[in-house]
């Protein structure tokens, strides 16, 4: 045939052919896409630290590991009130002249996703302790270390933004650990990383292939979620598997005057809504509201912290947290 | 009678799996056997039960055994069992039973039968022992209820080690008293035998015993197809290595020899793949050290070698420096080959290589210092380093297609077809993923997906199989199967493989048609690779034996296996429903592996080991090919098994909603059989690098007979200069 003998021919064809198909299947979806979409109302432009922090999220490879993308499925409503939308993405353009747009959506999760990590863990100074050496408050991580985001001062002056590190993952080094300015940046673009609200009257897109509910047989709506579980899930990053948290950081709950004590409104209040009374530890995020916790789920919870470390505190039960949940979000839209 | 035990043991057996054991495994867990779960008494009793109906099954063979010996001898005639007897004899025995007839003494000696009391009285041991095991079933029988206590089913245990005990002692007891029973009868047998053959008639005797005798010993001449006359090899077909010790590995063919390829286009791809066997040892060793560092994360903290930066320096030095110089090398080896032609440029092809060496050097550098395009994979290196690869390639496709222009066969031969095609359309991709005008918000991402996935099918895949083309039909010596097979594969390739690049971002913000689209043409590519592993195995066909004979078949049959099984799970991948339990797991970085160093790295070592020893005429020593060969396949399937294993048990474990932390300890040990099968990887790359050295370099030892033609020759040239 004359077109496959004439190289001419043969190479154009096949080049062409590529180059319809390319520009049906991958350049006229994106630019469509670019321009059909813009962000949401309420969204936040990244702050100057921020975007230097992105620089440096990005330069050091997080992607590899951390997706920022919440899929429209059931199992990924853990990572985000609702699933991304494109519009989500709509304002990250070209970084700069040398480097392309960052969405950081990425493909793997070795690590957790971080669509919403601003909203799950808004402290710094878990952040701060978690990049120093993630074991120390993830003993089971594998994330690398970034020492070199931190310097190590004898004499740390007013200014210095001090980190909390347990002796041992100091590798012999003496002195206290210093926050350098890149640390604080990219602190504050993980603290930025928060899901934006749909504007009024905007309905989410749903999950798909929703979790089919397992069938324990016994107590029907009654039975109880698994205390540990959640507490693995939501609390144990900050308050350790041991419960004794983590010094100058995070309270011990190891004996706690809150989770023993008599006040359980107080304790509701803490777990669904967070705290920042105590200035020698770091604020404690709306963990229960985060993650939508139902007063079953805070039963759980309460129930394995005050059985747990040595706690032995009263049984509560989902009525009884029910009371107070609804009492508090009364509270909350007054 | 006995296949029926058979059959019931099997389906005994079989429906027990069914219902134990299948759904333990579907419930996706580790299984969840443990010795305080109520499970395990049944464990014990039905081993209990297999032990005692293996044994009673052995048993019944023995006296079944036995009995029929007896029965043979009752039934049977008796003169017609000797007169058997006597035919089978073998020559030395004859030889001896004709001796003895010349002597011809008789005696009779008889030997009577004592065991008949002792077997008895056995039998009674044993029944009164079974007696007792029979009790204490009972008494395991009337525990039942209290099943779940640890401590009953200790006491069972305990009671059933006595009884597994005397049951395999009365096996032992009867099987000896069957054994001598059995000895018994064949002892009166020979002894009647004997007395056949001494009252045996003369005359008969010798007929028989010294005809069966001639018959029995003859033999041949050793001569009869080759006569009597010297073997001489006048037409030179023969091949004879004197060396005489014992082979440690199977000794395969040695490559042929070829004419001459020019010196000059020896030199160029001798270099590009040395420089590719350097850039695979340098990311290789990086990949080793990214992989030991799931298992050991705080082994360094420096900046420069943090898993982040080095992760990209892994597949983007072995992208585009190992396989991309490799499979060039071979393409400046194919592309003029095919073509019966010259290389159109010497010179460009040199340059090339150094662009792109110098493209992976400066990004691995970039890289390992924190410059970093964006993080899309693939797409690391900053545009001015990407530029320098794009040049190398414009450079190549512009000498490729000058050379075919000029070839003097009429058609392209198919690998031409591949080879070009896959050159522009590497441009092709990495100008739409470097120009920014679509890639803003999702545009980034869409044209990341259609990037990352075109690179992998359309410049590797592509490219690979267009050497294949030539290199695995020749080394077959044998035409490619189908040349319009090759045809179809290479459209339908285009077709389906430009489509499929969103299936990385199946349930994200893209739009959910251009997900199925790419889901679609996911399916559709088992065309292009069905015709592809169709194409290779039929040409194949016929010629299976020359497999063991090769030392660079066994590469190509691996590539061609993986080809198919790597090609279609990445179908299976692309599924909704697959998607759920696979994506964002580690399963993508064991597809990613089986179809890039299964095919690709499989299919580039096979054309070095066929294509260097044609340019250098020195092969690589055959134990270390074999070495490289099996430490790799080897390597790879420790490093990809248990990952896919693992990250299907991370992705079930997500879908159930638990915390995350755990799936990474469920990792653990499927991340250190990755560090293993990556190091055994590691190793055959050494192995590969030491075959390249030894393949290249020259090694100054004097060839004698060369050597004394090349004096004889330089004897004549100086009486009569060649022109």
């Amino acid at each position: 045939m004359e077109l496959f003998d004439n190289h001419r021919k043969l190479f154009g064809t096949a080049a062409l052919f590529f180059i319809v198909l390319t520009t049906l299947v991958a350049i006229m979806p994106a630019i469509n896409n670019q321009e059909k979409n813009a962000s949401l109302p309420d969204a936040v432009p990244l702050s100057e630290d921020a975007i230097k922090g992105k620089a440096l999220f990005v330069s050091n490879g997080c992607v590899g590991c951390h997706t920022q993308q919440v899929r429209n499925v059931d199992m990924d409503k853990v990572w985000g009130a609702r699933p991304s939308l494109a519009a989500d993405y709509a304002d990250i353009h070209r970084t700069d002249f040398w480097r392309n747009t960052a969405t950081l959506m990425g493909t793997e999760r070795t690590g957790p996703d971080l669509t919403d990590i601003g909203t799950r863990q808004p402290g710094k100074e878990w952040h701060l302790v978690h990049l120093f050496n993630p074991r120390t408050v993830v003993k089971e991580s594998i994330m690398p270390a970034y020492p070199w985001l931190f310097t190590i001062k004898k004499e740390p002056s007013k200014s210095d933004i001090i980190v909390n590190v347990p002796a041992e993952y100091l590798d012999g080094q003496e002195g206290k650990v210093v926050a350098t300015k890149d640390a604080m940046y990219l602190v504050a673009y993980l603290q930025s990383l928060k899901q934006v609200k749909l504007p009024d009257g905007e309905t989410s897109p749903g999950f798909l292939y929703k979790r089919e509910e397992k069938k324990t047989g016994d107590n029907g709506p009654g039975a109880m979620p698994d205390g540990q579980a959640l507490f693995a899930a939501n609390c144990q990053s900050c308050h350790q598997a041991n419960g004794e948290g983590l010094q100058g950081a995070f309270p011990p709950l190891k004996g706690s005057a809150v989770v023993m004590g008599d006040n359980l409104e107080m304790y509701v209040d803490i777990i669904m809504n967070g705290y920042d009374a105590r200035a020698e530890f770091g604020t404690m995020p709306a963990v229960g509201t985060n993650a939508g916790f139902t007063e079953l789920d805070v039963a759980a919870l309460i129930n394995y912290e005050r059985s747990s470390w040595g706690n032995e505190g009263k049984k509560v039960s989902p009525d009884e947290v029910k009371k107070i949940m609804d009492f508090l979000k009364l509270k909350v839209t007054k | 009678m006995q296949t029926n035990i058979f059959g019931k043991t099997a389906s005994l057996i079989i429906s027990f799996l069914v219902f134990e054991i299948i759904p333990v495994t579907a419930r996706a867990n580790p299984s969840d056997f443990s010795f305080h779960s109520g499970k395990t008494p049944v464990w014990i009793a039905l081993l209990f039960t297999l032990l005692l109906l293996f044994i009673a099954i052995i048993l019944k063979q023995r006296i079944t055994g036995v009995r029929n010996i007896y029965k043979k001898r009752k039934l049977e005639q008796q003169g017609h069992l000797l007169r058997k007897y006597t035919l089978s004899l073998n020559s030395r025995q004859i030889e001896k039973l004709i001796q003895y007839r010349q002597k011809n003494k008789n005696y009779v000696n008889s030997n009577k039968v004592t065991a008949l009391l002792f077997f008895i009285f056995t039998i009674g041991l044993s029944l009164i022992s079974y007696n007792d095991a029979s009790a204490q079933d009972a008494v395991k029988t009337a525990n039942n209820s209290l099943l779940g206590e640890a401590g009953i089913w200790i006491t069972v245990v305990l009671l059933l080690i006595p009884i597994t005990a005397g049951v395999v002692l009365i096996f032992v007891k009867v099987t000896n008293i069957l054994n001598q029973q059995k000895n018994n009868y064949l002892t009166e047998e020979a002894e009647a035998l004997a007395a056949h053959l001494r009252s045996l008639p003369e005359e008969e005797a010798e007929a028989l015993l010294k005809k069966r005798k001639a018959a029995l010993d003859y033999q041949l001449t050793h001569k009869e197809l080759s006569g009597s006359q010297q073997a001489d090899d006048e037409k030179g077909l023969l091949q004879i290595h004197d060396g005489t010790e014992l082979p440690i590995v199977a000794l395969k063919k040695k490559a042929l020899q070829r004419p001459n390829v020019d010196p000059a286009l020896s030199r160029l791809i001798l270099w590009y793949l040395g420089c590719a066997t350097f850039w695979l040892l340098f990311g290789t060793t990086v990949g080793e050290y990214v992989g030991i560092k799931f298992v050991a994360p705080d082994a360094d903290h420096l900046s420069w070698l943090s898993f982040g930066r080095l992760r990209p320096v892994h597949t983007n030095a072995v992208f585009w420096g190992w396989a991309s110089l490799g499979m060039l090398g071979l393409g400046y080896y194919v592309v003029p080959r095919v073509s019966n032609t010259k290389l159109a440029s010497m010179k460009k092809g040199w340059c090339a290589l150094i662009l792109i060496n110098a493209a992976v050097l400066l990004g691995s550098i970039c890289l390992m210092a924190g410059i970093n395009n964006g993080g899309g994979e693939y797409r690391e290196y900053i545009w001015p380093v990407m530029l320098l690869f794009g040049m190398g390639l414009l450079l190549t496709l512009e000498n490729f297609i000058k050379t075919i222009a000029t070839r003097t066969t009429k058609e392209i031969y198919i690998s031409n077809w591949y080879i070009v095609s896959a050159i522009m359309f590497a441009l092709v991709i990495t100008i739409v993923a470097y120009v920014p005008y679509w890639q803003n918000g999702l545009g980034e991402t869409i044209i990341q997906g259609y990037y990352m996935h075109q690179g992998v099918g359309m410049w590797f895949m592509l490219f690979t199989l267009g050497f294949v083309y030539y290199i695995l039909p020749q080394q077959l010596n044998k035409p490619i199967y189908s040349y319009s097979l090759g045809i179809l594969a290479f459209w339908t390739q285009i077709l389906f493989y430009t489509t499929i690049g969103t299936h990385h971002f199946v349930f994200s913000s893209i739009p959910w048609w251009l997900q199925t689209v790419a889901i679609v043409g996911s399916a559709g590519m088992a065309i292009p690779v069905l015709a592809g592993t169709t194409n290779f195995l039929m040409t194949f066909k016929g010629g299976w034996y020359k497999v063991k004979d090769s030392y660079t078949l066994p590469f190509f049959l691996v590539g061609i296996i993986f080809y198919f099984t790597g090609s279609m799970q990445g179908t299976a991948e692309a599924f909704r429903s697959t998607n759920l339990m696979w994506h964002f797991t580690d399963f993508t970085t064991a597809h990613s592996h089986l179809t890039m160093y299964g095919i690709i790295c499989f299919f580039i070592w096979a054309g070095v080991y066929a294509i260097v020893p044609r340019l250098t005429g020195r092969e690589a020593p055959q134990i270390a090919v074999g070495m490289h060969f099996w430490l790799a396949l080897i390597g790879l399937l420790f490093y990809t098994v248990p990952l896919m294993y693992g990250s299907t048990l991370k992705g079930l474990m997500w879908m159930e909603g638990k915390p995350f932390i755990e799936s990474v300890v469920l990792m653990a040990p499927y991340w250190l059989w990755r560090a293993i099968g990556g190091s055994l990887m590691w190793l055959s790359h050494l192995v590969f690098a030491y075959n390249m050295y030894k393949m290249i370099a020259n090694r100054e030892v004097v060839d004698v007979q060369e050597t004394a033609i090349q004096k004889l020759e330089e004897n004549t040239a100086a009486i009569q200069p060649i022109a």
